[in-house]
């Protein structure tokens, strides 16, 4: 992989959560009640056993806890910092009912984890070799656990990746003051270390390698890629410099440098809409609003992280539907206009940024028999078993969208699948 | 990976991990699950003529919202039949071959000593531990702890025992004694392959103040338990140290009380125990504990250089000795680390009041950082103990130009010892 550029934009962001020290983190373990059947376990869709593991940093045994959160979760560093453990672990954990505060799962998951990447501790090592092979679509959260877990049961290992950055939207989307760029392949080059995994980057699937490529290629095929492209809006102006997709703005703000406009519009929202308005405010934007077709109530955005934009200094705008992009001089955008109840009302921007969904990519896989698309995601049973033998998909394209956890799960789970059904249940 | 494989008085076991006679061990049900969490063994709870227990049996100390730091009971031996203890003992057994499994004993007469350990033999056990340790109810009886504070009992009975026994013996000592040492060589002069220690101390755990009875409450009264649990650490620590250490004792020690974690149970086998044994963290917490206790193990080990358990376990007791021997010429003070140190300044508080009066606030009263006055420090360590930043206070040797001198050289020798601090 090429070296990040050293003048990301991104870099400007402190982490939101800071790191815990020793003491920090002994103090919060023992608080732990170390449930039994416990559900914060439940709510953590790779299964960590957490109690386990924080009570092994309470010990002292932060080697073991380490192993503890691997061996359920292989991508647990990024993990502890990305989830919304909110709404997933923390969200659940029994001291909410007490009405003291829950633990901090996520923190105490890093406190361990980033000690494992310091000292170099490893656990896995490749099983011996199967002769079968299986190639995975897409170097997401989804494939990478997928081919991790692949590696442990001896199977050889092919990814095919579009883009010469690894990762996926760990690497390329994720807000920098949960985890930047560099972080991520930090996790890439931790994860790819149990050895074997070929990565071949630049290459489109079935562009650049066609289905029967892979067909005739590997015994098993993951498909892992995520969503695509943010949607657009098809209104009068949209061609204009400085309106653009938020994902799109996202990446380029974490893989290099940007220019921060004077005042910026995000339509939008849900999650990406939320991260991008403090995003534009982290690098130096004057203005930024939030404009969403609902209020308040209806945002599909975390609660606790649009707290958080709030407090930042975010304005917002509600019930305000989009009617045209404003020209400016030289081509370039200068604002929006929405009609709201109260009437029409135009918002100068400079940079407008669309956080209304992205693209789905199953669509692409409908030209192979057997496999079935609904509404652009693929549709897979357990184990992520598409309808076509020796396909399987997770992560994003397969769930929709939802987290990395949810891609790691997944992507862990259809290889034990991939693995009963190229060894016949052994 | 270092291997952890346990021998106790030549009762060998995967891991010196086992569990202590309690309900932990009640039936072989739970000793089945137990041993597929990792137990390396376990200590049947104790068999006998069956009794009938009380409700409540049981009490706990909690502290700062932590229960069961200390614990206590007032539970009897086994209430189960036991036809019922030997048929689960052997199928155990049959199930899993290379855990240990030991049948705690405690009958009174010779004729049932010799029958009890026949037909603990016949189901499969690979060892017997002679419970003369339990401080309540059964000590009424005359058996438990009044057999464990009488050496010459202890020895009689440990060497029917001895006489009836194809298999190990280990005899198991209560901590109500004044020196547990006479006690420890009572029963190696009886014959017994090795002791576990401590039973539990004889204690109340609270009042019931708004009907004055003490706990547990059964009815309108209560009597006195057995106290256990992480609070009775030290005293376990002292009594297997103080015998690992005595001449002329030189049996396996299979250490207990209070073992919460992994550093627990290496603590107790670097002060001389083979391995250890746990009952009140496992009611407590369950059979899961056993992992981390297992990995911690193995990769404090591993970072050691250890490879097995015969490497470490005594190593620390050449350096437990007597007071008299003690350098008297070693100085420290405490050293405040300025940049962790978060101002609350309890050190203070604790040297003021339970000390020697030489830490003081800053100068400064902007700064809440206190100052040590290195010339009264008297290296007590008690700020250090209060601190609740680890790392924050060290105590640090200080170069004072006096060699080495104990109080035993300095009386018998008239070596040259320091200047008093703080003794104005
Ligand atoms: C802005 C943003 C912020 C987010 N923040 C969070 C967060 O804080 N916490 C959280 O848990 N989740 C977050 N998510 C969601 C999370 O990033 C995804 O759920 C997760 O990355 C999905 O993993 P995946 O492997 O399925 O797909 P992706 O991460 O999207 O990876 C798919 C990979 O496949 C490659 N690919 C696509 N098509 C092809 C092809 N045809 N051929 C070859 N390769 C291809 C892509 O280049 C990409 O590398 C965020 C998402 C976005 C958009
Ligand atoms: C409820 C309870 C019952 C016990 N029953 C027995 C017993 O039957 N036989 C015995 O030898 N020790 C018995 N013990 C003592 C324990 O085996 C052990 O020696 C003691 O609790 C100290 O260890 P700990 O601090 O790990 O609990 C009992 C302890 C408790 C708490
Ligand atoms: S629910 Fe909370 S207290 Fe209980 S084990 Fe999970 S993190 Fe610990
Ligand atoms: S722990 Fe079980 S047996 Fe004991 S009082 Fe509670 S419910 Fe009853
Ligand atoms: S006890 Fe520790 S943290 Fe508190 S004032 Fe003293 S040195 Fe500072």
């Amino acid at each position: 992989m090429e070296p990040l550029p050293e003048d990301r934009a991104e870099a400007v962001f402190e982490d939101y959560k800071l790191p815990y020290g020793d003491a920090q983190a002994v103090v919060e373990a023992t608080r732990c009640l170390y449930c039994f059947d416990a559900p914060c376990i439940k709510a953590c869709p790779t299964g960590i056993d957490i109690p386990e593991f924080i009570r092994k940093i309470a010990t002292g045994n932060v080697e073991g806890s380490a192993r503890t959160i691997f061996s359920s979760n292989i991508l647990g560093m990024s993990c502890a910092r990305v989830c919304p453990v909110e709404v997933l672990c923390v969200g659940d954990c029994v001291y909410n009912h007490l009405e003291v505060p829950p633990i901090q799962i996520g923190r105490l998951q890093r406190y361990a984890t980033d000690k494992a990447y310091a000292a170099g501790w490893r656990f896995f090592e490749a099983g011996p070799d199967t002769g079968r092979s299986v190639g995975l679509i897409g170097a997401g959260p989804a494939s990478l656990a997928a081919a991790h877990e692949l590696r442990r049961m001896g199977h050889r290992v092919v990814i095919y990746e579009r883009r010469d950055v690894l990762g996926g939207l760990n690497s390329t989307g994720v807000a920098p003051y949960k985890m930047k760029s560099d972080r991520a392949l930090d996790e890439v080059a931790w994860v790819l270390g149990i050895g074997g995994v070929e990565v071949r980057t630049g290459v489109r699937v079935p562009e650049d390698v066609s289905y029967d490529a892979l067909e005739r290629a590997h015994d098993a095929v993951f498909i892992g890629v995520g969503l695509g492209a943010d949607r657009l809006l098809a209104l009068p102006g949209a061609d204009l410099a400085g309106v653009r997709g938020a994902v799109a703005w996202i990446e380029e703000m974490k893989l290099g440098p940007t220019v921060a406009p004077r005042r910026a519009v995000v339509i939008g929202g849900g999650n990406t809409a939320v991260d991008a308005v403090r995003e534009l405010v982290g690098v130096g934007v004057a203005e930024v609003t939030l404009a969403y077709r609902g209020d308040e109530s209806r945002m599909s955005g975390y609660a606790h992280e649009w707290d958080a934009a709030k407090k930042s200094g975010v304005r917002a705008l509600w019930s305000a539907t989009p009617t045209a992009f404003l020209p400016g001089p030289g081509g370039a955008v200068a604002g929006v206009r929405f009609t709201r109840p109260d009437g029409v009302v135009d918002v100068p921007a400079d940079l407008v940024l669309l956080a209304i969904g992205q693209e789905k990519l199953g669509d692409r896989f409908a030209a192979l028999d057997g496999i079935t698309i609904d509404g652009g995601t693929i549709v897979v049973s357990t184990g992520g078993a598409t309808g076509r033998p020796r396909w399987y998909a997770g992560g994003d394209c397969a769930n929709g969208g939802k987290e990395v956890v949810n891609a790691v799960a997944e992507g862990r789970d259809a290889a034990r699948a991939i693995h009963l059904a190229l060894t016949g249940g052994s | 990976m270092p291997d952890l494989t346990s021998n106790c008085a030549a009762i060998v076991s995967p891991n010196p991990f086992w569990l202590a006679s309690a309900p932990p061990t009640n039936s072989g049900a739970q000793i089945m699950r137990a041993f597929d969490a990792g137990w390396g063994g376990a200590v049947w709870k104790t068999l006998g003529q069956p009794i009938q227990n009380v409700s409540s049996r049981f009490g706990a100390i909690r502290w700062k919202g932590a229960s069961g730091v200390g614990f206590n009971n007032i539970e009897l031996i086994t209430d189960r039949p036991l036809e019922t203890n030997f048929r689960e003992i052997a199928e155990v057994k049959k199930r899993f071959p290379k855990n240990a499994v030991i049948v705690s004993l405690m009958v009174e007469t010779r004729e049932e000593w010799k029958e009890i350990i026949a037909r603990s033999i016949d189901a499969g056990a690979d060892g017997l531990e002679l419970n003369f340790g339990c401080p309540h109810g059964m000590c009424e009886r005359g058996m438990g702890s009044a057999v464990g504070q009488e050496p010459k009992v202890n020895e009689r009975i440990t060497s029917w025992a001895r006489e009836f026994s194809t298999i190990p013996v280990l005899v198991k000592l209560t901590p109500n004694v004044g020196d547990i040492r006479p006690h420890g060589l009572a029963a190696k002069r009886g014959g017994a392959h090795g002791v576990s220690l401590i039973n539990t101390i004889k204690s109340i755990i609270g009042v019931d103040l708004d009907r004055m009875v003490p706990m547990p409450r059964v009815g309108g009264a209560s009597t006195n338990g057995g106290y256990c649990g992480a609070a009775v650490r030290p005293i376990a620590l002292h009594m297997v140290a103080a015998l690992a250490r005595e001449p002329g004792f030189g049996i396996p020690i299979s250490g207990i009380g209070g073992i919460t974690n992994w550093r627990d149970a290496v603590e107790f086998m670097v002060l001389g125990a083979a391995n250890v044994q746990v009952c009140t963290e496992v009611m407590l917490r369950g059979y899961r504990i056993v992992e981390d206790m297992i990995e911690g193990t193995s990769s404090w080990m591993r970072e050691r250089g250890f490879q097995r358990l015969d490497d470490f376990i005594g190593s620390a007791v050449p350096a437990y000795t007597e007071w008299g021997d003690l350098d008297l010429n070693y100085e420290t003070v405490a050293k405040i680390d300025a940049s962790t140190c978060i101002g609350c300044q309890l050190c203070m508080v604790a040297c003021h009041d339970g000390a020697h009066q030489c830490i003081h606030p800053s100068p400064d009263p902007a700064v809440r950082v206190p100052v040590v006055d290195e010339a009264e420090c008297v290296g007590c360590n008690l700020c250090q103990i209060v601190c609740p930043v680890p790392g924050c206070i060290d105590l640090v040797p200080v170069e004072n130009g006096f060699s080495p001198a104990t109080w035993n050289d300095h009386v018998h020798g008239g070596a040259a010892l320091r200047p008093k601090k703080g003794a104005h």
